[in-house]
């Protein structure tokens, strides 16, 4: 990867995607949120009327909700929104070919190693900048298969019955304040159709950019997965790092048809002055698979809950996750099941560390409903800590509504014992090699799951997030 | 250098670091580059603490007297020091770390003896891996097993002396590596270390252990008799056989 300049800031661990562009947009509204700015998102996006109405409707929604007080601390978000840009939009047109991207944004995007991914084998690859998509490729032989990957834009306009038809189904406006805020506002993030019996062989991979100070980024993905059919999806984020803090609140909805079988997977390493907080939920039907497997790395609040609906029998569902919370951080994280069928299955494997002050938070809900017999859920939640100052806690609810159901919960707590780094140091590994080994065999079970150069990432992460971590 | 000790302890004393138990009550203790000395002693008399303070353990604190590792002294340097240094434990209670496999766990400390900037030949240290494996009669397999995590007693045992085949120490410090082995594991790790020593002869070896069948595989040059932090009789083979008849009731500490 090419040499980047990083932002001098040290108290940031290292952040390695720290580093900033000069501002380049082509249009962007004022900051803060009112009314005049949704109707103007949606012109700007030449939207029907039906969309305008959604988000005007969102909007009140989104007012009238008041700020969640049961995670992590908003006590500042209030402020910080006031501030921010909602909508910049970056260039004029989402290209389809990467030499059309242009230079700047481009750069950004290899020093990030975008390209390069591209060149392995990926089935797609997408690129957000700001609030809009600059880059969306298709490998012929899917798009000769009927498989759709474009722009969430792209995708309004050139399917609308499709579009239309799943948009805002799997999470409705009102499901939470932020929630309604994307519903509202949302702009950018990915159409995928996945049609019938289609198997990808590999993944399509969307990656995020905020650059903008101040900025607010609002993706809205909407993925369809049809009978029968096979698919994983890949996500990055990351952000420069600055003194002000940012907003990320995307919207995922996905639905999994009959017997079809779907993988999303989230690596989000935003910048420690973000504010992410996203709503990702799948609908899963008839004996069909949904993964979701989640990590959270940077950001300042993560707040963040993947969810499976397992509306048809033998439907299964399962949400692995991995948080880090560093000094100053805080990851409110985890998962939740609904079980709404027979025999549907689901398993909820969330590990986090804490360093330093950082705090992880484990939160899920379990629910199975009356006639959901023989369905089985199984959580298990382990919580890493590195200081004596670190801190987790864990809210797992459990709510069974069916007698012929089996739920069992399991949480464990650690510290990195003081008999292990010895042992570590006797066989020649420093303190930070050994805090490092244990850390990366704690995750283990989850990073072994993670596309190859992820879980790279993931280790090369660990270890410089572990330098000085004497505890 | 080549004429001094390869351990040479003189009046060492050591206590619990938080609290006024003292352990260790002035030992005195040399081995010369070569030898294998076998330290037996009561239950609680200190053997396990005087390994443990030899490589660094922050559980102990030194109060008196001076360690010397081929003239150098010991007692300032951090336990990983001491292991880059040629110093290896082999634990009585190996520790587990869960998900970290055992051939990921070596090619890690054997990169930590590399200098800045130096890669590990990945090829050279799967042969290495696989000679010891094959020196410890383990499978394949067992490499890619996760440190000690859901072994059995005796897995952990042969473990510690697969790691000390893979990273090669020139002083060994084995505490208990018999205790948990059968008969059949106690050959195959006795010969294990028989084979270390004749590939290596200036390889230094202090065995802690309870029981003489353990020396009659490993030929020790010397017996130390331990009891209540200090050694109180130093003799050769023999001694272990006579332990054996009498146990400790001669040195029974006046209390
Ligand atoms: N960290 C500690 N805190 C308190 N007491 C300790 C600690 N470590 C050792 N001791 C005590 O010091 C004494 C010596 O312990 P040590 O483990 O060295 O004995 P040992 O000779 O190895 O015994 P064994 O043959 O049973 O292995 C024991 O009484 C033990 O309880
Ligand atoms: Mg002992």
């Amino acid at each position: 990867m090419p040499e980047s300049k990083l932002v001098d800031n040290l108290d940031l661990d290292n952040y390695k995607y720290g580093f900033v562009d000069s501002e380049s947009h082509v249009y962007r509204t004022k900051p803060g949120l009112d009314e005049s700015i949704v109707r103007d998102i949606s012109r700007q996006k030449e939207e029907p009327d039906w969309m305008l109405q959604f988000r005007l409707k969102a909007f009140k929604i989104y007012e009238s909700k008041p700020m969640p007080t049961w995670g992590g601390d908003l006590s500042d978000l209030e402020a910080t929104l006031d501030e921010i840009y909602f909508y910049v939009k970056p260039q004029e047109q989402t290209e389809r070919s990467w030499e059309d991207v242009p230079d700047k944004i481009k750069n950004t995007f290899e020093r990030l190693g975008i390209p390069e991914a591209e060149q392995k084998s990926l089935a797609g690859v997408g690129a957000q900048y700001e609030s809009e998509m600059v880059y969306h490729s298709l490998k012929e032989e899917w798009a000769s298969k009927g498989v759709i990957f474009d722009s969430i834009e792209d995708g309004l306009k050139n399917h609308p019955e499709l579009f239309k038809e799943h948009f805002g189904t799997v999470i409705p406006i009102a499901d939470n304040k932020f929630s309604a805020l994307n519903a509202a506002v949302w702009s950018g993030g990915s159409f995928v159709y996945i049609p019938k019996g289609v198997h990808l062989d590999t993944p399509l991979q969307a990656y995020f950019r905020v650059n903008q100070e101040k900025m607010g980024q609002f993706e809205r993905t909407l993925i369809i997965v049809e009978e029968g059919a096979h698919a994983t999806y890949v996500e990055g984020c990351t952000a420069p790092v600055y003194s002000t803090d940012s907003f990320h609140s995307g919207v995922i909805e996905i639905v999994v048809k009959k017997d079809a079988r779907f993988r999303y997977t989230t690596i989000q390493n935003w910048s420690n002055n973000m504010y992410n907080l996203v709503t990702q939920r799948a609908v899963v039907q008839e004996n069909a698979t949904m993964e979701w497997l989640d990590g959270n790395l940077g950001s300042k609040l993560t707040m963040k809950y993947p969810s499976c609906y397992l509306m048809g029998k033998g439907a299964h569902g399962s949400i692995m996750s991995i948080a880090y919370a560093g000094p100053g951080q805080h990851q409110d994280t985890g998962g939740k099941v609904v079980h709404a069928a027979e025999n549907t299955t689901s398993s909820i494997i969330s590990k986090s560390i804490s360093k330093e002050d950082g705090r992880s938070t484990y939160r899920g809900l379990c629910k199975v409903h009356e006639g959901a017999k023989g369905s089985r859920s199984n959580v298990e939640c382990d919580a890493l800590l590195i200081n004596d100052t670190s801190r987790t806690d864990t809210y797992p609810y459990i709510e069974v509504d069916e007698k012929q159901a089996n739920v069992g919960h399991e949480a464990t707590v650690s510290k990195v014992g003081d008999e292990q780094l010895f042992y570590l140091k006797n066989r020649g590994l420093s303190e930070e090699e050994a805090m490092g080994l244990v850390v990366r065999g704690f995750l283990e079970p989850i990073a072994k799951e993670l596309p190859l150069e992820y879980a790279v990432e993931l280790n090369r992460l660990i270890e410089m997030e572990m330098e000085g971590s004497v505890g | 250098m080549s004429n001094a000790p390869a351990l040479d302890i003189r009046g060492l004393s050591a206590k619990v670091a938080d609290e006024e138990i003292s352990i260790l009550k002035s030992l005195d203790l040399a081995l010369n580059p070569g030898e294998i000395h076998a330290i037996m002693g009561p239950n609680g008399s200190g053997k396990s603490t005087l390994a443990k303070v030899l490589a660094g353990h922050p559980s102990y604190q030194v109060t008196g007297g001076e360690a010397l590792y081929l003239g150098q002294s010991l007692l300032d340097m951090e336990p990983d020091e001491r292991a880059l240094a040629g110093i290896f434990m082999a634990f009585q209670y190996p520790v587990e770390i869960p998900g970290v496999s055992i051939a990921n766990f070596l090619r890690t400390a054997l990169q930590a003896r590399l200098g800045r900037g130096e890669e590990l030949d990945l090829f050279d240290f799967q042969d290495q891996l696989l000679e010891a494996m094959k020196l410890l009669e383990v499978e394949p397999s067992f490499a890619e097993r996760p440190v000690n995590d859901g072994f059995s007693g005796g897995e952990k045992k042969r473990n510690e002396i697969l790691q000390m085949a893979v990273l090669k120490p020139s002083l060994a410090i084995l505490d208990e590596t018999d205790s948990g082995l059968d008969i059949d594991a106690l050959q195959v790790v006795s010969n294990g270390v028989n084979t270390l020593h004749k590939e290596n002869p200036e390889m230094t070896i202090l065995l802690i252990t309870h029981y003489q069948r353990l020396l009659d595989y490993i030929k020790p040059d010397f017996v130390h008799v331990m009891v209540d932090g200090k050694i109180v009789r130093t003799g050769g083979p023999e001694l272990a056989l006579e332990l054996e008849k009498q146990g400790y009731v001669n040195w029974k500490p006046s209390s």
